[in-house]
Parts: structure tokens; C-alpha cells; sequence
């Protein structure tokens, strides 16, 4: 028994098998999070690049360096990477492998295979995705809108049918997900007692599993109508273009929260973490992603209130979108809830979330300004409502990203990063993101539409603050890049729980052994008892 | 040239120029402060939180707060009550911009890649220009010939898909003097941002006056109703007719008589006939160094008098 200790101390799921085919093959859940990170990574990369270009661009006015065909791509290919690519897979399919099951003290997720092929199929969707750089391109913007799509002579097919099978990919860890959320929990692990990462990763794969399927739908018509000629979307074939919105909506904004959940999930565990506090209001917050996720389902007509839908279509919608404002709105204020009377401490991983609170704070009252009929018609389509998803997405979802990333590094490496970089990293990427993106309400205000590779000259000035915002972005990430680089080399060994926290990927060694648990953990109490 | 949709109000909004307008700007005024105080809430809050909070020692005690009925039933019912109120107002302001009014001043609008083609009911024609009375009911019909556009003038709040194979419709009331810029906000290909329009506020005499100078066209020499329909047909989005400058596809200036290298290689002069096709029929023979199917065609949409009127304008671009 001794021995076995001694054994499996030495031992955890980096070095236990090695080579590159033990991890192409390999069904432990903390390894395909990591495969997956390395895709992501990569593909966050050339997003990031895309979208680096497509500012330069737009620095001045007039033609600078891209052609007006070369800017609607790359616009494109950045929205339907970070979208498709990035956002979507990146929390649950990397720290939602990796942490999920260890959350629920389970060895596992329900189906390792089943999660090893997720894996493979998002790379052959991915890659075919990648390969229509080296085909004819693709310049729809990542909506897809018909009929413009059904008659640009760009690769539409390919690119739609690669969103396809990255569906397939998403379907099938939401289903994994949710099967090991409901069969795999360790004893004494009462459906009251999961981490609140757990709870948003539960709510989101519930809707991956309903909404997908939609999208795959929709997809595939637009593949038969484009390639066979079977009239749906156009209107020369007795098809109906705004159909095409309807549906791509009713998944697309659902998505939204299969964006937005998990890293709401990632913030509840930090602000826990850092205040060593019980976060205020569990319940509410759990079931306020479940609520989240339900009507997110109704609220898709939001995206179409000019698009010639009828006026008592976009009423139902404004108002269904008001009610999906309130869960939102206590999530706010329960975070807010828990930092009174705790004991806050500023390492880089809270920074991230106070920076996640902070944006998702002006993401979310500008959604509502949004949502609102009247003024929604002005907004509709400008650079508002790109300031506004990107503070939602980028200020939501990526802080929370990068915030998950510093916190649960010690645990997936064992080693430890340079904090004061890592706050360096931090405030170049929350200062440049305000730089870049707060100037862009103003420009959406004053009536400039999105996806222009041109504008007129009174908006010259915004644009080029908003361009000058994204190099500091830029370097914040590359210094992030060059912190994971050298702690991953050379940072000093990781103790078990360097933060103090009390769910329980802390109470195991860093990094975790391949089982995850010596012996499986009988839960007596909530995840965040600190008293 | 004097834009009166650059100047802006204190909300970063462009100077409205109708009542709606005003009426969207009220309820924004109104969303801006609520938000302002929402965020000085949440983020101010935070801060203070924060701060005052700040770990001391790594033995601080935390206070066990699991929950607070009243508080939570607070900050889920004071924000519900706000963004319902929003919402009917929204809804108001809404109604409002979709309710046509009876007996308008009806312009068709026609949205093509990438121009906005204008048919008064006397039958004047023109490209990205509408001229308007002041304070004078407008209603927009319009419909497009190829892919989704939107009608967009930032100065009076309003906006409006078109869309292929159906109408839809909007109005205004202009209430101030100017010249407004129309954006096309839904993206349509290469020229999407090109799309630009301006949208005249006159007086009814200027009004009556402008329409029956355009209503003489079709007594003009033959070169100059040419030079007129390139403009309404946007030809010269595309094409440029006073230099050499590539725009979309390839200048017309001084090429009529010249000899041209097509896609497969072989030489052709521009003469007559091969104006004429590449106006009806344009991926016959492509210019080398473009992309076929970049150019809709226009047969169907021109007579024949306008044909020779187009050629007889190329002809004199010198």
C-alpha cells in the first residue's frame, strides 16, 4: 500500500504516458482539454491577426493596404473563427473537460470516447474550415445571410458545411456533459452542492444539445440551395431570405449564452476563490442559468426588428428579451453580494473577473438599450452593436477565459506564472479593450454602420483611438503567451491549493493524477465553505 | 460639400432632423442615464467593495452570507419594473416610425449592388439622391433587385431592410433644411460601404422646381441623357468615366477605339458591339485582370434609346 502511494505521487496524468500518440489517443479528460486548448490557442491566434488586419485597415479612410474584397474577408474569417472557433469550444471544451469531472469528484466524463471523437471531429471541421483560405475564400460575414450568400462566388459551402461538423462536435460534448453531470457525481455531491462552474457548464450544454441541431439545419438547407437549387432562402426561387434570419437566429442567439454561461461559471468560482467567501445567493445563480438558458430560445426576433418582420413579432421579442435582462441582472449583483465583508485579495485571476464585472456591467446595460424597439432601429446594424457584443464577448467571455486560464494554471501544470506580469498582462488587455471598443459606441451613435471597409471622413478620428486600443490588446495577450511560456519552463513548483480555495481540484495534487482521485471523495459540505 | 449629418448633439447622436427622431433621442437620453446610474451601481460598488474589503492577512475572517430574500427580491424587481417601462416606450416610439401616414409624397427605392435607384410617381429617375419638400409626409416603397441592403439615414433615426422579392416601407418628416447622408447598413458585397446616398431637405417651391428640370431629360442631346443614366444606373459606382483609376472594374475613360486584352487572351477593340455586350451580356468577353460575375447585367432594364444614349456618352469620354 506504501509503495503504491510512493508510486502514483511521482506520477500524474502528464507523465504517466508519453509520446504523441499516447496523447492522440488518449480518452482521459484532462488531455483532451489541453488538445483542445492547443486548437483553440492556435486558431485565437489567427482571429487575433484578422482582426489586428482588419483595424489597421480601418485607421483612416479610404483603400490603405486591403482591397474592399480582401477586407470583407478577413472581416469574415475573423468573426467565423473567434465565433465558431474560439468562443464557442473554448471554456467548456477546454477548462470544461478538464475541470468538470473533478468538480463532481468523478474519475472522468461519462463517455471518453465519445469526448475523444468531439474532439476529432471539431479539428476535421476546424481544418476544413482553415482550408478555404487556400480555396476562394469566404465573404458573408459570419451570419451567412441569404441571398448574398447563395450568389458570392466565394466558398460558402465549405465553410458552412465545416460550421456543420463543428456543431456535430458541440452537440455531442453538451451531451457528454450532461449525462456526466447527472450520473457521475461523487457521493454526498447533492445537485446543491456542485461548483457553480458546473451548474453554467450544465445550462450551457443543455443548450448545445437543443440548439445545434437547428443550425445544422439551416446549414444544410443553405448547402441545397446553393448546390442543388432547391428554393428556400431565395427569393428568385420562390424562397423567403428572412426565413434564412429566423432560423440562423434561433440558434445564433442561443449561442450567445453557450458563450456567455461558462464564463459567467469561471467568475462565480474566482469571486468565491478571492474573496474566500460562500458566494451570496447559490441558488439564485444556478437557476438563474438555467432560467438564462430557457428563454434564450425566445429572444431571437431581437436581431430582426428592421428586417421586415412584423411589428407584433418584434414586440413579443423586445419584451422576451427584457425578461432574459433580469437573471442577468442578479448574477451582477450576487457577485456583488459576495465581495461585501470578504477578504479580497488583487492576484491576477480576480483582476480578470473584476475586469469581467466591469465590462459585462457596460455589455450588459447597452444589450437593454438594444433591445429597446424604438431606439434599436437607429442602433440597428452600427457600430453600437459591435461595442456591444464585443464587451460581452471579448470583455465577458475572454477575461473570464484568461481569468480561468491564470487560476486553474498551477493545477493543469504544476507550476506557477510571474503574478506581476500577469497583472502587467491583465491591465494592457482590460485598458486597450476599453480604448479599442468604448469609442465605437460613439461611433455607432453617430451612424456608422458595421462591416464598412470605408467611411466617411467624420468618423476618422474614433476609428483610429479604436485601432490604437487593439496593438495594446495585442501585446497584453502576447505577454500572457510569453508568462504561460516560461512558467510552463521554468516557474517554480505548484502547491496543491496556492489559492487557498476550497472546491475540490484543490484538495488533489498539481498537477492531478490520471484517475484524478486516490480514492473517490465523499462530499459532506457546499464548494465554497470558508468560515 | 456641407453634410448637415456630421454635426452632432450631446449624446454623440447626429442633429435630428424629424420629430421621431427627437422621440428616439428622449427615450436614448433617458436609457444613457438610467445605464450611467446602473453602472455607477454595479462597477461602483465594486470598487468600493474592493477596496474596503481588501484581504489584510491570510487568516481574515469572511462573513457567512449564503443569502437575503429582501435584497434579492430587490435587485430582481426593481430592474424588471425598469426594463418594462423601456420596453412600452420602445414599443411606443416604434409604433410610431411604422405607422404610415395616409396621403405621403410615395419615392420608390430600389436597392442594387451597390447603388439606390429612385423613381418619383412623374417618373423622374435618379441614382443615391432624393430630394424632399420639407415638413411634407415621405413614404419610401422600396425592393431590391439582388441581395438584402438597408436603408439607413443616422439624422432621422430610421432604418429598413430590403429585401429581394417583397416591399418594405418606411416615412419621415423632415423638419430641417440639409443634405443627409443614406448608408446602406446591411452588408452587400464589395461596395457595401461605397453605398452612400444623400437625401435633400428643400422647400416645396425648390422641390417643384428640381423635378421639373429633371422630367426635361428625354428632350437632351443623346450623350448628355447618356451621362445622366450612367449616374442613375451607378455605372459610374464601378466605372470610372474621368481618369484611369480602377474602381470596381475597369475605367471607360478614353478606351472607346482602344484595343483590349479579355480573359482568354485574345485582343479586342472597344467598338459598338463589344459596349453593347458588355453592357447586356458582361461576363462574354471580361477585361483581363477582373473577375467574372462581379457585373449584373442589364439586359431587360435599358431601351434600346437608352442603350445608344450610354454609347454615345462612352464614345465621348475624352
Amino acid at each position: 500500500m506504501a509503495a503504491t502511494t510512493n508510486a502514483s505521487s511521482d506520477l500524474n496524468y502528464i507523465t504517466e504516458f508519453k509520446g504523441i500518440k499516447s496523447w492522440l489517443t488518449s480518452l482521459d479528460h484532462k488531455r483532451i482539454g489541453l488538445l483542445y486548448m492547443m486548437a483553440v490557442l492556435t486558431y485565437f491566434l489567427f482571429g487575433g491577426i484578422m482582426a489586428l488586419l482588419l483595424r489597421l485597415e480601418l485607421f483612416s479612410p479610404g483603400a490603405n493596404f486591403l482591397s474592399a474584397d480582401q477586407y470583407n474577408q478577413v472581416m469574415t474569417y475573423h468573426g467565423a473563427v473567434m465565433v465558431f472557433m474560439v468562443i464557442i469550444p473554448g471554456i467548456p471544451a477546454i477548462l470544461g473537460n478538464f475541470f468538470l469531472p473533478i468538480h463532481i469528484g468523478a474519475k472522468d466524463v461519462a463517455f471518453p470516447r465519445l469526448n475523444l471523437a468531439s474532439w476529432y471531429i471539431f479539428m476535421i471541421g476546424s481544418i476544413l474550415a482553415v482550408s478555404t483560405l487556400f480555396t476562394s475564400k469566404i465573404d458573408t460575414g459570419w451570419t451567412f445571410y441569404t441571398p448574398y450568400s447563395l450568389k458570392t462566388s466565394t466558398a460558402v459551402i465549405t465553410m458552412v458545411f465545416a460550421a456543420f461538423i463543428m456543431g456535430m462536435s458541440s452537440i455531442l460534448t453538451g451531451l457528454n456533459f450532461i449525462v456526466t453531470v447527472h450520473k457521475l457525481r461523487a457521493p454526498g455531491m447533492t445537485m446543491h452542492r456542485i461548483p457553480l462552474f458546473v451548474w453554467a457548464l450544465y445550462s450551457t450544454a443543455i443548450l448545445q444539445v437543443l440548439a445545434t441541431p437547428v443550425l445544422a439545419i439551416t446549414l444544410l438547407l443553405l448547402i441545397a440551395e446553393r448546390a442543388f437549387g432547391v428554393g428556400v432562402f431565395n427569393p428568385e426561387l420562390g424562397g423567403d431570405p428572412v426565413l434564412f434570419q429566423h432560423f440562423f437566429w434561433f440558434y445564433s442567439h442561443p449561442a450567445v449564452y453557450i458563450m456567455i454561461l461558462p464564463a459567467m461559471g469561471i467568475v462565480s468560482e474566482l469571486i468565491a476563490a478571492f474573496s474566500r467567501k460562500v458566494i451570496f445567493g447559490y441558488t439564485a445563480i444556478a437557476y438563474s442559468s438555467i432560467g438564462i438558458a430557457a428563454v434564450s430560445f425566445f429572444v431571437w426576433g431581437h436581431h430582426m426588428f428592421v428586417s421586415g418582420q412584423s411589428e407584433i413579432a418584434g414586440v413579443l421579442f423586445s419584451f422576451l428579451t427584457m425578461l432574459v435582462g433580469v437573471p442577468t441582472a442578479i448574477k451582477m449583483f450576487n457577485w456583488l453580494a459576495t465581495l461585501y465583508k470578504g477578504s479580497v485579495s488583487f492576484q491576477s485571476p480576480m483582476l480578470f473577473a473584476l475586469g469581467f464585472m466591469f465590462l459585462f456591467a457596460i455589455g450588459g446595460v447597452t444589450g437593454i438599450i438594444l433591445a429597446v424597439m424604438g431606439v434599436d432601429v437607429h442602433f440597428h446594424d452600427t457600430y453600437f452593436v459591435v461595442a456591444h457584443f464585443h464587451y460581452v464577448m471579448v470583455g465577458g467571455t475572454l477575461m473570464a477565459l484568461m481569468g480561468g486560464f491564470y487560476y486553474w494554471f498551477p493545477k493543469m501544470f504544476g507550476k506557477m506564472f510571474n503574478e506581476s506580469l500577469a497583472q502587467i498582462s491583465f491591465a494592457l488587455i482590460f485598458i486597450g479593450f476599453n480604448v479599442t471598443f468604448f469609442p465605437q459606441f460613439i461611433l455607432g451613435s453617430m451612424g456608422m454602420p458595421r462591416r464598412y471597409f470605408d467611411y466617411i471622413p467624420a468618423y476618422h478620428s474614433l476609428n483610429s483611438i479604436s485601432t490604437v486600443g487593439s496593438w495594446l490588446i495585442a501585446s497584453g495577450f502576447f505577454l500572457s503567451v510569453y508568462i504561460f511560456w516560461q512558467a510552463f519552463c521554468h516557474g517554480a513548483k505548484a502547491p496543491a491549493n496556492p489559492w487557498g480555495a476550497k472546491t475540490l481540484e484543490w484538495q488533489i495534487p498539481s498537477p492531478p493524477i490520471h484517475t484524478n482521485f486516490e480514492v473517490e471523495p465523499i462530499i459532506k459540505a457546499g464548494p465554497y465553505e470558508y468560515r | 460639400m456641407f453634410w448637415t449629418s456630421v454635426a452632432h448633439a450631446g449624446n454623440m447622436m447626429p442633429i435630428p432632423a424629424t420629430d421621431i427622431a427627437v422621440e428616439v433621442d428622449n427615450l436614448y437620453n433617458f436609457l444613457l442615464i438610467s445605464s450611467f446610474i446602473a453602472c455607477a451601481i454595479l462597477i461602483g460598488g465594486m470598487i468600493y467593495f474592493v477596496i474596503k474589503y481588501k484581504r489584510k492577512s491570510n487568516n481574515d475572517k469572511t462573513a457567512y452570507i449564503t443569502h437575503n430574500s429582501f435584497l434579492e427580491f430587490l435587485w430582481s424587481f426593481i430592474p424588471l419594473v425598469v426594463f418594462l417601462g423601456v420596453f412600452g416606450w420602445g414599443w411606443h416610439v416604434y409604433h410610431e416610425m411604422r405607422k404610415m401616414p395616409a396621403n405621403a409624397l410615395e419615392i420608390h427605392v430600389q436597392g442594387k449592388q451597390w447603388a439606390w435607384e429612385i423613381e418619383y410617381k412623374s417618373g423622374v429617375k435618379t441614382a443615391n439622391l432624393i430630394v424632399v419638400p420639407i415638413d411634407t409626409d415621405v413614404k419610401l416603397i422600396m425592393s431590391s433587385i439582388d441581395v438584402l441592403h438597408s436603408f439607413f439615414v443616422p439624422s432621422f433615426r430610421i432604418k429598413q431592410d430590403v429585401v429581394p422579392g417583397r416591399y418594405t416601407s418606411l416615412w419621415f418628416r423632415a423638419n430641417k433644411f440639409g443634405e443627409f447622408h443614406i448608408f446602406c447598413a446591411e452588408f452587400c458585397g464589395t461596395q457595401h460601404s461605397g453605398m452612400i446616398g444623400k437625401l435633400k431637405v428643400v422647400t416645396q417651391k425648390e422641390y417643384e422646381e428640381w423635378l421639373e428640370e429633371e422630367s426635361k431629360v428625354g428632350t437632351l442631346p443623346l450623350a448628355k441623357r447618356g451621362e445622366k443614366l450612367f449616374q442613375v444606373k451607378a455605372c459610374s459606382g464601378c466605372h470610372s468615366a474621368s481618369d484611369l483609376s480602377v474602381k470596381v472594374g475597369p475605367p471607360l475613360f478614353q478606351k472607346f477605339g482602344a484595343s483590349r486584352e479579355v480573359a482568354d487572351g485574345q485582343n479586342v477593340v472597344i467598338d459598338e458591339n463589344y459596349v453593347r455586350e458588355s453592357i447586356l451580356n458582361p461576363n462574354a468577353k471580361i477585361a483581363k485582370g477582373f473577375n467574372p460575375g462581379i457585373m449584373p447585367t442589364f439586359a431587360g432594364q435599358l431601351s434600346e434609346v437608352e442603350l445608344n444614349a450610354l454609347l454615345e456618352y462612352i464614345k465621348g469620354l475624352k
